[in-house]
């Protein structure tokens, strides 16, 4: 799948800092990712580490005083509002290009790229029923009457497991356990049948089993509605559950990225490999210690130079990783790496090509 | 529960509530309008003298016996509220005439004034306190933000001072009352109406300003609180342009605590602004109340005094059902 020529998403060198009294937070320093149609792609990394702004950046959502700095968000639309956009020769927009307000990415959100936020719990308002908000994004991107849009939001929470769905239209969020509100935040985001779905870390608030049968549930629509979806984490575990290509980020940067059974199996990034050895198994014995990753996330402040993981790398070579930025080079056919242990700077030998992945 | 249901049970229960309140209330009414030591007469013989003329002693006590004056006080206040239960507001005895006439002969402008200026404040304050919070840290938010703190800085009757005299001085207008000479004591017509109209916009200004200052400052940082909440960004992210959103979702959960306040204005529209109306010369309540209090007429100024109580229950009232009506979670948490 992940073959696939024609990728939905492409983001290449994306940067977006946020420029505050005390200095600037460069959140996202120069990400690289795409999203094939159909596809799961797992972004993982610790907190902080720009997961949410990365995906902020893709809808535009990114407020004052962050902005995107630099870098390019190639995104295919469908073909049905392809006729009404300036599309690049090859299907494509950059949507770093539009305007974040502009009639074209209002359409895009919600219609073409649809948000399960962080937070679901306080994403619906508390003073507008379910119904209202449901109908109020259907209505937005389908031409069609409050009547229509009613009962399409009355199918859509069925649809996610919702039991008494129409009486739900009326409830207040409030009214509402964990998790149903979060199968009513699906409904509404799938709502106008879009093409990706971005779901940052929709399953941290809910208990575990609820957990599970959101993960299920999200699965099944994907392949329903045959729908790609970016999917948030920092539980490797979930990410081995629904995750076809895994994205690992730090600092801003992504580290590495590939299928997610080359990942788990084979890491190459010295971060990976530490962030697999601190997750239990079925092989750990009980009561052992699970490693953990040496020192802790620089303030975003004063990122290192260089390689951003160096000063906790076990690997780290001193006057390389601390100096030069390291760039992602494929490793396989379909896994990249950003560490100099790959670039062949270490051996002095020339830097391959990074456009050749993707 | 059905909400209907609840909010009627609510109302009805603080409905029960209201005798006994203004029961309580007029005790304190009563205690602090007779907390000065003397009573009306000793003030009006105070004044008699001051110009010259004088009482004898028996005439005094006449006078006394006949107000009542001479009772001790839980016997005047038990006669005070009963007369009240019986729908007898009293008798002035600086004016020499029943409180209800005198009330009511103020009442039209009183209100008409406070509905001018409640307008004026409301109209205003929104849409200053939502440009000020969308916009945060811009040029006109500063803008704002200084106007806002002159407003509430600048006392009130200072502004209405420096206003008169900036009129008379650049306008040649004399801007105290409410009406030109001519229609003060007319009986109403279409020019009596004009003439109001032309005059009541200064007061109205003056009265507003502080409390404009004041809303716009609750609106910016109600607003500013909401602006941040995951449900604006989840609107944006369904495609919602930026106003729209705006104006749906934050804007309408700053208001809300803000709309509860409405019920709080009902003693204000009542009695007006008491040093601001007597500065103005404006034919209000305000005025007359504060001539009852310095010359001692109990009767009236204890009238006014319990029908502003009566209304400020009846605001806070108005405010909880608006609240109950707006925000669903205080429904629910009183079911
Ligand atoms: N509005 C903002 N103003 C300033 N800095 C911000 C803002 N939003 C995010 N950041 C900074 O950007 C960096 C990345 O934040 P982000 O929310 O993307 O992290 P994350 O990977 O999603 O973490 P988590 O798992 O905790 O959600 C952080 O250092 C954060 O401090
Ligand atoms: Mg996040």
């Amino acid at each position: 799948m992940s073959n696939d020529p024609a990728p939905l998403l492409v983001v290449r060198d994306l940067k977006t800092y946020f420029f505050l009294d005390e200095g600037t937070v460069r959140a996202v320093d120069g990400v690289d990712f795409a999203v094939h149609p159909g596809q799961v792609v797992g972004i993982v990394g610790e907190s902080g580490c720009g997961k949410s702004v990365t995906v902020k950046s893709v809808m535009r959502l990114v407020q004052r005083p962050g902005r995107l700095v630099a870098g390019t968000i190639r995104f295919r639309p469908s073909s049905q509002s392809a006729q009404r956009w300036p599309l690049a020769p090859d299907g494509t927009l950059d949507l770093a290009a539009l305007d974040p307000q502009g009639p074209i990415m209002r359409a895009i959100r919600g219609g073409e790229i649809a948000l399960i936020p962080q937070e679901p719990m306080a994403a619906f308002s508390p003073v507008h029923t379910i119904g209202n908000q449901i109908v109020e994004a259907i209505r937005l991107h389908q031409d069609v009457d409050r009547q229509t849009a009613w009962e399409w939001g009355v199918e859509r929470l069925a649809e996610v497991g919702i039991p008494s769905p129409a009486q739900r239209m009326r409830a207040y969020s409030w009214e509402l356990s964990g998790g149903l509100r979060q199968r009513a935040m699906i409904a509404m985001a799938l709502a106008c049948g879009p093409r990706l779905l971005i779901a940052d870390e929709p399953t941290t608030a809910i208990d575990v089993t609820t957990q599970a049968q959101i993960l299920t549930l999200l699965r099944a629509l994907q392949e329903q509605h045959n729908m790609a979806i970016i999917f948030i984490t920092h539980d490797l575990g979930v990410i081995a559950q629904i995750a076809d290509h895994v994205v690992v980020m730090y600092l801003g940067r992504v580290m590495e990225a590939g299928p997610v059974e080359e990942i788990f199996l084979r890491p190459q990034h010295p971060y990976t490999r530490a962030l697999l050895r601190s997750i239990p198994s079925i092989h750990t014995p009980s009561r052992t210690l699970l490693p953990t990753i040496q020192g802790s996330i620089p303030h975003p402040f004063n990122r290192p130079a260089g390689c951003p993981f160096h000063p906790r790398c076990g690997d780290f070579v001193p006057g390389l990783c601390d100096r030069n930025t390291p760039e992602p080079v494929p490793v396989s056919p379909t896994q990249t790496v950003s560490c100099h242990l790959y670039t062949g700077e270490l051996h002095g030998e020339p830097i391959p090509d990074r456009s050749s992945p993707a | 529960m059905d909400p209907g249901v609840f909010m009627a049970r609510y109302i009805a229960q603080r409905l029960l509530l209201l005798p006994l309140l203004l029961f309580i209330f007029s005790i304190f009414a009563f205690v602090i309008i007779q907390a000065p030591p003397g009573d009306f007469l000793t003030a009006y013989i105070a004044e008699l003298s001051a110009s010259g003329s004088s009482m004898d002693q028996a005439q005094i006590e006449a006078l006394r016996r006949l107000y009542g004056l001479d009772q001790p006080l839980h016997i005047q206040y038990l006669r005070w509220v009963g007369r009240i239960l019986r729908g007898d507001l009293g008798f002035s005895l600086d004016w020499q005439r029943p409180n209800a006439e005198l009330i009511s002969e103020r009442l039209l402008l009183t209100v008409l004034l406070g509905l001018f200026t409640f307008t004026f404040t409301w109209a205003l304050a929104i849409p200053i306190g939502i440009l000020s919070a969308t916009r945060q840290y811009s040029f006109l938010d500063y803008f704002f933000t200084v106007f806002n703190y002159i407003g509430v800085a600048t006392p009130t009757f200072m502004t209405a001072l420096v206003l008169m005299w900036l009129a008379f001085k650049y306008l040649g207008i004399s801007v105290t009352g409410l009406f030109s000479a001519e229609y003060v004591d007319a009986p109403w017509s279409w020019g009596r109406v004009v003439d109001l109209l032309k005059h009541i916009w200064l007061p109205a200004v003056i009265l507003g300003m502080d409390g404009t200052a004041r809303l716009a400052r609750v609106m910016r940082a109600n607003l500013l609180d909401e602006l941040h909440k995951p449900y604006v960004e989840m609107a944006r992210a369904k495609g919602l342009s930026e106003w729209r959103l705006v104006l749906k979702y934050p804007v309408r959960l700053a208001l809300n605590p803000l709309v509860s306040t409405i019920g709080w204005y009902l003693p204000l529209l009542f009695s007006g602004s008491v040093i601001v109306a007597t500065v103005l010369n404006l034919p209000t309540i305000g005025p007359m109340l504060l001539r009852a209090l310095t010359n001692q007429d109990m009767f009236l100024a204890g009238a006014i005094v319990l029908i502003y109580c009566a209304l400020a229950i009846l605001g806070t009232l108005i405010s909880d059902i608006l609240l109950a009506w707006l925000d669903p979670r205080i429904r629910m948490e009183g079911s």
